[in-house]
């Protein structure tokens, strides 16, 4: 786990993650500009590093109802305005960028940071970066398994000569600036379904995997199977961290989260998927095992406390700010996980 | 109330020409329903390639985004192979998985004969509540006979018809009151 700059004596880290999303508030039906919401999130990255949270992460998606397309300028900033906490991407779309220039990028985001970059690298389960930035999506598969396969070279090796499909060979080359350590952690972001956790445990890479709603048990499918693809591959399955990732809502009662969140989520998922979030699955969220991270502290702390026994991860991401929450409430969940989640966690997982 | 007219073949009349009466009956019958016709005959549509039914473009994301903001959607589809045509299982595939959660689905078949009278109850249903619709259990079977140059010219298909009409209207006016009152118990 240190190759991944993990300690794991530490307990369960906990993040927080932004898709960079610019959707109306369905609360007051109005919107804030884009220059606003960037400039928020760089100010939660600020709240969450004071609250003591452990990694704060952007991401890009490059079409309507987003503003954080160019993840990692933003990235360049909150490295300036923290000191301590990781900062990641959550996450780069590999598939229509060039590896090396994501390397450079990271590895001088590491060096603004003083060591705490890390890429996750992902292939967008929107698609709208493809036709903008030249790709076809028919090659979604291929472009995602060559390009990461070259950034782990990148990572790994001092002089890169390479040669593939979507891209110009490389001879001796070398990536510079090379990050602090001459290392990054890179993560796999991995969606519901387990080809893509075990592609990740094939490969020998960490796991970010996305538990959005629903039964936390039918993701146990996906971590499973990724340590069992790795250990098949001869990677020691037990070094290589997970992450997960969800929605997340507290407020100081669980009627209070529900009654805040569903217009943000309903809505949300309405522009982005074009369908709204059932009532029904929402109420049956506030059972500690569903995965959708909604209700009060106490009830947040029962189901993170679950997950870990179900999956054993390393690292736990929080998505807040979905769906046009305002600031105030943005705060006021950071304020709830530092005061109530965090220490109960890191009570319960510290030394495992 | 939004209800959707899918006619659900690119080739052919019998389909067309049923829907068009049912149009017709919608209009007559049940005015203060919005009514779209949807015939595939007069689309350009793509495949479906797995991608957000939001980001297909032209004629393929306009019959979408149609049938996504409709509260009733009422299918004809021809008998091709003893099943249903490409045209009608693409639009399936084009759609999310839960497409047809909170809306009514109801079915107009045509067929050259009453020899695959079975099939929606064996291949139509089956889809429509994988997609979790709320399903008129009867629907409306129309064979050769029942047609005269480009007519429907058995009466009981025009009463059966009617049914199909009111059925649709009532089952979405019934799941809209039923859900309002469980809304209320939710309180978010």
């Amino acid at each position: 786990m240190e190759k991944y700059r993990i300690d794991t004596t530490k307990g369960l880290e906990f993040g927080l993650y932004s898709i960079g999303d610019h959707l109306i508030n369905p609360h007051t039906g109005s919107g804030i500009s884009a220059e606003q919401r960037i400039q928020e999130i760089i100010e939660a990255s600020k709240l969450a590093e004071e609250a003591g949270l452990d990694v704060f992460a952007v991401g890009e998606s490059h079409q309507t109802h987003f503003t954080t397309q160019a993840h990692t300028v933003i990235l360049g900033a909150i490295a300036q305005a923290t000191k301590t906490i990781k900062i990641a991407s959550s996450a780069t779309v590999l598939s229509v960028s060039d590896p090396v220039r994501v390397y450079e990028d990271f590895a001088t985001l590491d060096l603004i940071s003083k060591g705490r970059a890390e890429i996750v690298a992902g292939r967008g389960s929107r698609i709208g970066a493809y036709s903008l930035l030249g790709y076809d999506v028919q090659d979604y598969e291929e472009l995602f398994e060559e390009k990461l396969e070259l950034l782990m070279r990148l990572n790994d090796e001092e002089k890169v000569t390479w040669e593939g499909q979507f891209r110009a060979p490389l001879e001796n080359a070398m990536i510079l600036p090379q990050p602090q350590n001459g290392h990054l952690p890179i993560w796999r972001a991995v969606g519901g379904p387990p080809a893509s956790a075990i592609k990740a445990g094939y490969a020998g890479v960490p796991m970010m995997l996305t538990t959005l709603g629903g039964p936390a048990i039918n993701f146990k499918v996906a971590v499973d199977a990724y340590r069992e693809a790795a250990q098949r591959n001869g990677f020691d399955s037990t070094a290589l961290p997970i992450a997960t990732t969800s929605l997340f809502y507290t407020a100081e009662t669980t009627q209070e989260a529900l009654r805040e969140y569903y217009p943000h989520l309903d809505t949300g998922m309405q522009a982005l998927r074009g369908g709204g979030y059932p009532k029904q699955q929402f109420a049956q969220s506030t059972d500690y095992r569903d995965a959708l991270m909604v209700g009060s502290p106490q009830q947040i702390i029962e189901k993170l406390l679950y997950q870990y026994e179900l999956y054993g991860q390393q690292r736990f991401m929080a998505q807040i700010d979905f769906g046009g929450v305002p600031f105030d409430k943005i705060m006021k969940n950071i304020e709830l996980i530092a005061t109530e989640i965090l220490p109960a966690i890191k009570k319960y997982t510290v030394g495992k | 109330m939004k209800v959707v007219l899918l006619s659900g073949s690119n080739v052919g009349s019998k389909t067309r020409t049923a829907m068009n009466y049912l149009h017709k009956i919608m209009n007559d019958k049940h005015s203060d329903v919005e009514i779209t016709l949807v015939d595939l005959a007069e689309f350009e549509m793509v495949f479906s390639d797995g991608r957000n039914y939001l980001e297909y473009e032209g004629d393929t994301k306009f019959v979408l985004e149609t049938i996504m903001a409709a509260d009733a959607i009422i299918i004809g589809t021809p008998t091709f192979q003893a099943s249903i045509p490409a045209t009608l299982k693409n639009i399936f595939d084009l759609l999310p998985v839960n497409a047809f959660r909170d809306k009514v689905v109801s079915m107009l078949v045509t067929a050259g004969t009453a020899k695959h009278y079975l099939m929606v109850e064996q291949q139509l249903k089956p889809i429509l509540a994988y997609m979790k619709a709320h399903i008129v259990p009867t629907y409306v079977f129309i064979e050769e006979k029942d047609f005269y140059r480009k007519e429907i010219v058995n009466d009981d298909v025009h009463f059966r018809m009617d049914r199909l009409a009111e059925d649709t209207v009532l089952l979405v006016n019934a799941y809209k009151s039923i859900q309002e009152m469980k809304d209320e118990e939710y309180g978010f």
